[in-house]
């Protein structure tokens, strides 16, 4: 498959949280404010394209020659959890700014299924390493659109009036349903006809 | 060890409905009933397992690395989980495929482990994973049958013997509502029933303060009390029905709601 391909499969047709249900725990969590969720979104695309690359690299270059593919899950998850340990200590030499704007996503992304989930696909789909790392990045990109326009929906929410039952996280549920529904407009048949 | 330590999982903190942990690996995989049933015994087998490590470990395990140690056994038990679905019941692993690794980032496992299971006695913990397992497989349950009955208006369970497993429903599955079996009704569902949750629980608390501001088997004190809160006439007070505390919602109701 195209890189162009791959990015629109993972940003519109394949979203992460809006047809796979990957990372709605922080979908849901930090879709409050829309300044959390653009942090949010890009601290995911960060590590996203970084995990994918690297345990692309584990999986093909130590689980594979060594005829240990049974170890992937473990392998996987440890890696996601050292990697974002050390982009962290990265961020924070390098420009204490973008720690501040991103440091208190970071721990939250380690238990988050979306990043183990490219990982796990990219493998499935036998990607090279390229096609992994621009998976991870399409995959982070789908997020972030996902989680800004549902943040910007909930600030307005927060000022309509709701049944109580349906007050906070139920509301929350029906409205990413809601958008669901509306990328059920990017299908295959759509891919094709842009791709020819 | 209590038999409160296994309850608490199926009811008062089921894992779906109440805490809410646990979402990603239930949504995708509940379109039909046979998925939600593999993957309840997937996760009850990992539960079991990591908590019963994570408590027989829990003094040998540094604090500082605790977390990683935790992963570390979740990953191995959802390792055996995966390889003996793929060898046993391939269809099923095929199914469910993606979603059976992913099990070891459900918050489910990782929150017990952290929150019950480093602090607990064996059985306590042993009866904390019963519990919570079936909690989650409960709530999978639900949403699944939910979805695949109004969704696709057929009910699929294991195949056996000539029974090919699955269950039709007359009229449902001739013209089914078919965003419910879509990515979207998933959604929707769990919006609906926590929604439905959140209403069953403010009817209760509602009921409940209505029961402490109006003493029953008084009249005198049932009077002012009623009096006081600003409800209705005094015979009717002690005797709130259903009806009345959902289509009416009268001032004591709402006091204890909100």
């Amino acid at each position: 498959m195209s890189y162009i391909g791959i990015i629109i499969t993972f940003v519109f047709i394949n979203n992460f949280i809006l047809t796979q249900f990957l990372g709605l725990c922080p979908f849901i969590g930090v879709s409050r404010k829309t300044d959390s969720a653009i942090g949010m979104g890009f601290a995911v695309i960060f590590v996203m394209s970084m995990a994918s690359l690297a345990t692309w690299a584990v999986y093909r270059l130590v689980l594979v020659p060594l005829n240990i593919e049974y170890l992937q899950t473990i392998s996987f998850i440890l890696i996601i959890a050292a990697l974002v340990q050390l982009v962290e200590m990265v961020i924070i030499k390098i420009s204490p700014p973008l720690y501040k704007a991103l440091g208190i996503y970071l721990p939250l992304i380690t238990t988050n299924c979306a990043v183990l989930g490219i990982a796990l696909i990219a493998v499935r789909n036998d990607y090279n390493a390229l096609e992994s790392f621009v998976a991870g990045i399409a995959a982070g990109l789908g997020f972030l659109l996902a989680i800004v326009v549902m943040s910007t929906i909930r600030e307005r929410l927060d000022r309509e009036w709701v049944p109580k039952p349906f007050r906070g996280v139920p509301i929350a549920f029906i409205t990413a349903g809601l958008m669901a529904l509306a990328f059920m407009a990017f299908d295959k048949a759509l891919l094709k006809n842009l791709l020819g | 060890m209590m038999y409160s330590d296994f309850s608490k999982g199926v009811f008062k903190e089921n894992p779906i409905f109440i805490i809410l942990l646990g979402l990603c690996p239930t949504l995708a995989v509940s379109t039909q009933v046979v998925n939600a049933l593999g993957m309840g015994a997937g996760v009850i087998f990992v539960l079991l397992g990591s908590e019963i490590f994570v408590s027989l470990l829990k003094d040998f395990i540094p604090e500082r690395i605790r977390i990683p140690s935790f992963i570390v056994i979740i990953a191995s038990f959802v390792t055996v989980v995966d390889l003996v679905m793929q060898a046993y019941a391939p269809s099923l692993s095929r199914n469910l495929g993606v979603f059976v690794q992913l099990i070891v980032v459900n918050c489910i496992i990782l929150g017990r482990a952290e929150a019950f299971a480093s602090k607990r006695k064996l059985g306590e913990s042993l009866l904390d994973a019963l519990g919570m397992g079936v909690g989650f497989t409960l709530g999978l349950l639900l949403i699944s049958a939910i979805r695949e009955v109004f969704g696709s208006g057929t009910i699929t369970l294991f195949a056996v013997g000539s029974f090919d497993g699955v269950i039709r429903i007359p009229g449902l599955s001739s013209q089914p509502a078919r965003v419910l079996a879509l990515a979207p009704g998933a959604l929707l569902v769990i919006g609906f029933l926590k929604a439905l949750f959140n209403w069953l629980e403010m009817r209760r608390e509602a009921r409940e303060a209505w029961a402490v501001a109006t003493p029953p088997l008084v009249p005198v004190a049932a009077a002012a009390a009623a009096s006081a809160a600003g409800a209705t006439a005094a015979p009717e007070v002690g005797t709130a029905t259903d009806a009345e505390l959902s289509a009416g919602s009268p001032a004591p109701a709402e006091g204890g709601a909100s």
